[in-house]
């Protein structure tokens, strides 16, 4: 079984859900990046989501927008990324990270040169926002045969034929946006979330991830109830961009206890 | 499968194309395939759609032989097609109108556009106002600065023009914004793409929309000329006003297809858009063709006087009519675009658009190779008279 798998599973022994935060590689230093992923760890998180820095990240709101042109000005690239998860697996063999961005980077590293450096660095899963399954398939069979597993999106629109089509490709978990929109978005309505969900589980044995719109430990906790993780992105972004470059560490942490504590209390 | 039966069913050319966007976009995009294939084959929809290119924009647009510029550059004769002459001032608006009919059949009410020089906002606006429906337009806030007096079009039009200024601050940033729109207003938003890229259905319904300019040209060149041209010549942005005009020429063994892409400083100096000329496949905008891309598959920032052809990337079939041979790409320089410019303002009375000129520009190296009796077709896909500011400023004069 995967680390993804693994962590999901030993998470449902426990009668826990996981919180999985995102921080885009090489912001707002490239120094941050490796001590970032550990303080999350320490802060409680399951899955670490690093998004690999693009200059046209036409899914991402405006915050994760800046966060990659930070990342970019600091001359971060795909295998400055994969770098990084290395380094970090040098003290960390558990906690699994997940590289998320847009294909043009793996494209042009090639999708074979990709999937086993990538996994030689120790990532465990990736997720290309913009690579539907119907563009996907050599691509994630290439992830497979070198046990990454190929994470894939569901949204509002998605139509209940597709569904099955898109996790039989699937592999980790499935990560449902909460809303229509780009990253950092507005909030989300937990009663239709959990309507869709039902629908999606109907046709899903892998765990379900929720993600957009998710901001505080009470929205954490709303969405937890629901679903079988918990994804942070623009929330964690906008604290790493307004805190002062030595407090980074520290209030990303606060944060993330925070919303770890949200969380947990869907389980009690 | 030909080349002329292209895409596949899931829209692609070749190893180009298909569709590479967000799962939220998918189900949007499959209405829009499904809506479009309904609309083609319904006569009551190609009828009107005829009809409105014929009584709203004026079509067909004539064919002109340029005698004194053929004379001038000594060597072939050069016709050009008057894609000027239309309502709006270019050929964007043969696509505009398509896709107005198509979102008012969807029932939207509101449309969006992206737009470079502003000629395909200024289409959009315009049909918006034609057919009562909500109209913004996303544009790069350095060509807002640019091509002002397309905004200001825009504007009185009644659309809302909204400036852009993440990433380079061009045409690939007003795209990422509008698709971003888009995402977030699916259900009531018809996107309105300016050109023959994005993911499918995009490329093939654009292409088709405006082959009607090569479909003209077919019967009208024989009718002036007796034969078909030797060569045909467009300017490629995103490539639809070249697509319009190559598609149905590509039965046509005898005549050369050329695409001309933006060469700013040189390709040499890096300052360019010569996608085609200079770029490597890659995947932008939900499809995927040739791309100017850096070593880490990054988007480089383009350069081109003429901010219609300021663009990244090319629309999928081009892509693959370079690697099947059937078209070729050239790249002509910003001086080498302004000098043509003049030209056709002084030895024929049209002032033609900056990215127009990139291909008559071609045509006055192509000429003196060829012979008299040869024939040049060159689209001339748009009048100047947003340009003359970026003009003024190139010649060191002020309005
Ligand atoms: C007059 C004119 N020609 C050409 C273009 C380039 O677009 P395309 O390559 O889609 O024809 C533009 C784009 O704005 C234009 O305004």
């Amino acid at each position: 079984m995967s680390r993804i798998g693994q962590t999901f599973t030993a998470l449902k022994a426990q009668n826990r859900k996981a919180l999985i935060p995102f921080i885009t590689a090489g912001d707002p230093g490239k120094g941050l990046t490796v001590p970032l992923m550990h303080a999350l760890v320490e802060a409680g998180v399951d899955i670490i989501e690093l998004g690999v820095p693009f200059s046209d990240p036409m899914a991402d709101g405006p915050v994760i927008q800046r966060a990659s042109e930070r990342a970019l000005a600091n001359k971060v690239g795909l295998k400055d990324v994969l770098a990084m998860t290395a380094e970090f697996r040098k003290t960390n063999t558990t906690t699994p990270v997940v590289l998320m961005g847009y294909a043009n980077p793996v494209e042009h590293m090639g999708y074979e040169a990709f999937a086993q450096a990538a996994k030689a660095a120790g990532v465990d899963g990736v997720l290309t926002v913009d690579i539907p399954p119907e563009e996907a398939h050599g691509v994630a069979d290439v992830f497979k045969a070198h046990g990454i597993d190929p994470i894939f999106l569901l949204s509002p629109t998605t139509p209940e034929s597709r569904v099955e089509q898109v996790t039989a490709v699937a592999g980790g978990f499935i990560y449902y946006v909460s809303l229509k929109g780009v990253t950092g978005s507005a909030s989300l309505d937990t009663g239709e979330v959990a309507r869709k969900l039902a629908m999606v589980r109907a046709h899903c044995s892998l765990p379900v991830g929720v993600g957009f719109g998710i901001r505080d430990a009470a929205t954490a906790e709303a969405v937890a109830r629901i679903a079988d993780a918990v994804v942070v992105g623009s929330r964690i972004v906008h604290e790493i961009e307004t805190a002062p470059e030595n407090e980074v560490i520290n209030r990303v942490k606060h944060l993330v206890q925070d919303l770890r504590r949200g969380v947990d209390a869907a389980s009690k | 499968m030909k080349l002329t039966d292209l895409p596949d069913s899931r829209g692609h050319f070749g190893p180009y194309g298909g569709i590479f966007v967000a799962e939220t976009l998918m189900a949007a995009l499959e209405e829009l395939r499904v809506e479009y294939d309904k609309a083609r084959n319904d006569p009551a929809f190609m009828a009107e759609f005829e009809y409105e290119l014929k009584h709203y924009v004026g079509r067909p647009s004539p064919v002109y032989h340029a005698r004194r510029l053929s004379e001038q550059y000594g060597g072939a004769q050069i016709y050009l097609k008057r894609e000027d002459l239309n309502h709006t001032g270019a050929h964007k608006i043969n696509n505009t109108i398509g896709q107005a009919l198509l979102a008012r059949r969807m029932g939207k009410k509101r449309v969006i556009a992206e737009t470079g020089a502003g000629q395909h906002g200024v289409a959009s606006a315009t049909v918006a106002a034609r057919y009562g429906m909500e109209c913004v337009v996303y544009m790069g806030a350095e060509d807002v600065i640019r091509q002002a007096p397309n905004v200001f079009r825009m504007k009185l039009l009644g659309a809302t023009v909204v400036p852009v200024s993440s990433g380079s601050k061009t045409l690939k940033d007003a795209l990422n914004e509008a698709m971003r729109d888009w995402v977030t207003n699916v259900e009531s938003t018809f996107y309105i793409l300016g050109t023959a890229a994005g993911p499918h259905p995009y490329p093939m319904l654009v292409r088709d929309f405006q082959c009607v300019i090569g479909r003209e040209c077919l019967v009208q060149v024989p009718e002036l000329t007796g034969r078909q041209p030797d060569a045909v010549i467009a300017c490629v942005g995103g490539g639809s006003n070249a697509i319009g005009i190559f598609h149905p020429y590509i039965p046509y063994d005898g005549v050369r297809l050329i695409g001309v892409e933006a060469g700013g400083s040189g390709v040499e100096t890096g300052k360019h858009a010569a996608s085609l000329s200079a770029g490597t496949p890659g995947v932008l905008h939900g499809f995927r063709s040739y791309l100017m891309q850096d070593e880490n598959g990054q988007i480089i920032e383009t350069h081109s006087i003429s901010a219609g052809l300021d663009y990244p990337g090319v629309g999928p079939e081009h892509s693959y009519l370079k690697d099947t041979g059937r078209a070729e790409y050239v790249p002509v320089n910003d001086d080498e675009a302004m000098a043509a410019f003049h030209d056709l303002c002084r030895f024929e009375g049209i002032i033609p658009a900056l990215e127009s000129s990139h291909a008559v520009a071609h045509a006055k190296k192509l000429a003196p190779t060829m012979k008299k009796d040869q024939i040049i077709l060159v689209n001339l896909s748009g009048r100047g008279d947003k340009d003359i500011n970026t003009v003024a400023k190139a010649t060191g004069l002020t309005l």
